[in-house]
């Protein structure tokens, strides 16, 4: 039996990559998939502790996760894409149209 | 027929709206049909209510009232004299022998003139419009003629006026037409202006504007002969008359409303509207025999216009403009017949002029149709052969006018004649001037007759091949009238000749005064040598013409050259119409062009100060506000804007930097958390 903390630590390890990843990467794409990193980070989390408090809550929980994941990307590539149509980037520091 | 009186006028109204309305619609046939039937039904219904008129009882044989509707309740006021009156005006139908005799003219004879019109006016524009205003001048000519009291005489009287003015300027196009329509119209208001004085006058003297009201106060004795308010009423009306009827002062629109078509001079301008004023004068009989002075100067201007405009009409050259002066000479004898208290003779030359000188004016529009368009008399020539039908009916009408015995001139003229000699109100002057006048008459209407139709053609070269008679419908009213032009003397058959004087007797119930001077006692001898002496006189018109024109052509222009100053005189037409524009004309001119100079100075100035100051404190108004008030506000912004600067540039629009701010919260909340605790 895999000891938790080894979960929390991957758990935890993907979800500093997700960040880094949103923060730094420029390209739009890749920061979509970094919060699925984030969001996996969550869902890996959410199992280890529902295991080990014995409770099934956690994962209905990371089912929900997982819905919204899908619902996100699906959305997310949508306005990647009606971004692309207009600015012919996707870029994330070349899209600043929301500044005083 | 009689209670359906008010149908007369009716029927051209229907005509004249059905024109006016629709008439652009219709062919001209259909117009044709409409505005000449009409009329026509008007004068049969008007013959039928004349036979039914003289088969009334003894008792109401004298007039006929239909009582419509009442029109102004004007309610109670004071009279001259202190006493209440009491002022309605009803619109009502009046018929009695006067207006009888004119509601015949008028309807027979506009009839014929309509039907000429349907061959006169076949080829120009605006045939419907033309038939819509002639049937809406009948309508206003019936409506003066049957009136029964002074105001809705008056809306007739202003009616006619509008048609005249209308029918005048048909060729609206031409500027001549126009001008002459307007000079028409402005010298009859002054006219009107007397007679409305007259009317109110009358309201404040008598109470009543009714007919046979007003007749009723003036025969009862109520006012001396010679008083001074019946005189002054007279006056006035007379001034009415003198502008509707064209005498000396107010003549001068008439020779030039011939630039209307030829029928309108005939209708309008020599058969009826013109004699509205004499009509008038007639009707108001009661009154102006009560005014010795009011009569005399009727009997003056009657005189003096029929001389004057005769004197002028001896050397025209325009056929319509001969026939022009012609007519208002004829109305200086009307006013001459009644100026000296003999209205019947007035009447009668009235309706025989009616007769012979809508003749004259057809018998010379279908000359100026053959001609196509030509007036001037110098011009035409030897046209006998060519217009037969014409040319008799002319010389018809021609005889007629001059007085040659037994024709329906000779009748009246020599009544008029024998009225101002014998009559207790007249003078040997007047006689004197009327003869004269009669003579230049045969002179001038035989020149017309012989420079138009006899002698050598001086007809140009083009013109002549186009000469041709005129369509049936226009000769058939041309014979019609000139059978009415040889007889319609002998219903006055004069009491000297044996005969009944019908014409008289009929009339006589509405010119019987009390207060009128008896007549003079004359003698049978004297009465038939001046009948002799005028008809000597008109035959001398007629010998002169005869060798001026005819005998030896060429004598004319030598008589004009000797009798230079004179001749151009005349020919000027005694510079009236000058005299009148540096009187008058341009003196009114003066005036408008002072207040055109007042209103672009001191209104216009006014105006454009008001605005030049409006604009200024807009000005000021516009600095105030972009220096004051939005400096104000700018700076206040600018505050702001300095203010917020560095909250501003946080928002960088990058996700990504949100991002960062967001990551940064949570760690500093993160350890600051773990720290405390």
């Amino acid at each position: 039996m895999i000891p938790t903390e080894y979960y929390i630590f991957l758990g935890s390890g993907l979800f500093l990559i997700g960040v880094i990843g949103v923060l730094t990467r420029r390209n739009v794409l890749i920061i979509l998939m970094s919060i699925e990193l984030i969001l996996n980070a969550v869902n890996i989390n959410l199992m280890a502790l529902s295991q080990y408090f014995k409770s099934v809550d956690g994962q209905v929980f990371a089912i929900f996760v997982i819905t919204d994941a899908a619902a996100e990307a699906a959305v997310g590539l949508g306005l990647i894409i009606a971004l692309f149509r207009n600015k012919e980037t996707v870029n994330a520091d070349e899209i600043d149209l929301l500044k005083w | 027929m009689l209670d359906y009186i008010w149908l007369i006028p009716i029927f051209p109204a229907l005509g004249a709206a059905i024109q006016l309305f629709f008439g652009r619609r219709l062919s001209n046939k259909a117009v044709s049909v409409v505005s000449v039937g009409l009329p026509g039904l008007s004068f049969l219904w008007a013959v039928g209510c004349f036979v039914q008129f003289l088969g009334l009882p003894e008792s109401q044989h004298h007039v006929f009232s239909k009582f419509l509707y009442t029109w102004l309740p004007a309610g109670a006021f004071h009279l001259s004299n202190g006493s209440l009156g009491n002022l309605t005006v009803q619109v009502g139908m009046q018929l009695d022998p006067l207006s009888c005799v004119m509601l015949l003219v008028v309807t027979g004879v506009g009839f014929l003139i309509h039907v000429y019109s349907i061959g006169y006016m076949a080829h120009e524009g605006g045939y419907y419009r033309f038939f819509g205003y002639l049937n809406l001048f009948m309508f206003s000519m019936l409506v003066l003629v049957l009136a029964d009291n002074y105001l809705m005489m008056f809306v007739g009287w202003e009616g006619v006026g509008l048609c005249s003015y209308l029918l005048i300027g048909f060729y609206f196009l031409r500027k001549s037409a126009s001008d002459a329509g307007m000079k028409a119209f402005i010298v009859n208001r002054i006219g009107d202006a007397g007679f409305l004085l007259g009317v109110m006058l009358m309201v404040v003297t008598f109470g009543t504007l009714d007919f046979q009201s007003v007749t009723a106060a003036a025969r009862s004795g109520q006012f001396p002969v010679g008083s001074g308010v019946i005189t002054a009423i007279c006056i006035l009306l007379f001034v009415g008359a003198t502008g509707k009827s064209a005498q000396i002062p107010l003549y001068v629109w008439l020779p030039d409303a011939m630039e209307g078509p030829t029928p309108v001079s005939a209708l309008i301008h020599a058969a009826t509207m013109v004699t509205a004023g004499v009509y008038m004068v007639a009707r108001s009989n009661a009154l102006f025999i009560l005014s010795p002075t009011a009569l005399a100067l009727v009997a003056g201007i009657g005189a003096a216009t029929a001389i004057w405009a005769a004197s002028i009409g001896l050397v025209q050259n325009d056929i319509k403009r001969v026939l022009a002066y012609s007519t208002v000479s004829q109305l200086g004898y009307m006013f001459l017949a009644c100026g000296v208290a003999a209205f019947g003779a007035g009447v009668f030359h009235l309706m025989t002029h009616a007769f012979f000188k809508a003749l004259l004016f057809l018998g010379s529009g279908s000359v100026i149709h053959a001609m196509s368009g030509e007036q001037d008399m110098r011009k035409m020539g030897a046209l006998w052969p060519k217009i037969p039908i014409t040319a008799k009916t002319m010389l018809v009408g021609t005889l007629a006018i001059s007085g040659a015995p037994f024709l329906s001139g000779f009748f009246s003229k020599d009544e008029i004649l024998w009225q101002s000699f014998a009559s207790p109100y007249g003078s040997k002057v007047l006689w004197i001037v009327g003869v004269a006048t009669a003579g230049m008459t045969a002179f001038y209407m035989f020149r017309l007759f012989f420079m138009t139709f006899t002698g050598k053609s001086r007809v140009p070269h083009e013109a002549e091949h186009h000469i041709h008679e005129s369509p049936r419908s226009m000769t058939i009213p041309l014979i019609c009238l000139a059978v009415g032009a040889a007889g319609a003397g002998y219903v006055g058959w004069p009491k000297m000749l044996d005969g009944p004087n019908w014409f008289a007797r009929f009339l006589d119930p509405v010119f019987e005064n009390p207060s009128a001077r008896p007549a003079f006692e004359h003698t049978w001898n004297q009465e038939f040598g001046l009948m002799l002496l005028s008809v000597a006189v008109a035959f001398t018109g007629f010998f002169v013409a005869y060798r001026w024109y005819v005998k030896q052509p060429g004598i004319a222009e030598r008589v004009a050259a000797k009798a230079g100053a004179a001749y151009r005189l005349l020919v000027h037409k005694y510079y009236l119409d000058e005299i009148y524009d540096a009187l008058f004309v341009n003196r009114v001119k003066d005036v408008g062009s002072a207040l055109a100079r007042f209103d672009l100075a001191v209104v216009d100035g006014g105006v454009n100060g008001v605005g030049w100051s409006t604009r200024m404190t807009a000005e000021l108004s516009r600095l105030w506000d972009t220096w004051v008030i939005d400096g104000l506000v700018n700076v206040l912004g600018f505050f702001v804007k300095i203010l917020s600067w560095p909250a501003r540039i946080l928002q960088t629009g990058l996700v990504q930097n949100y991002a960062w701010f967001i990551t940064a919260g949570v760690l500093f909340f993160m350890i600051y958390f773990l720290v405390r605790s």
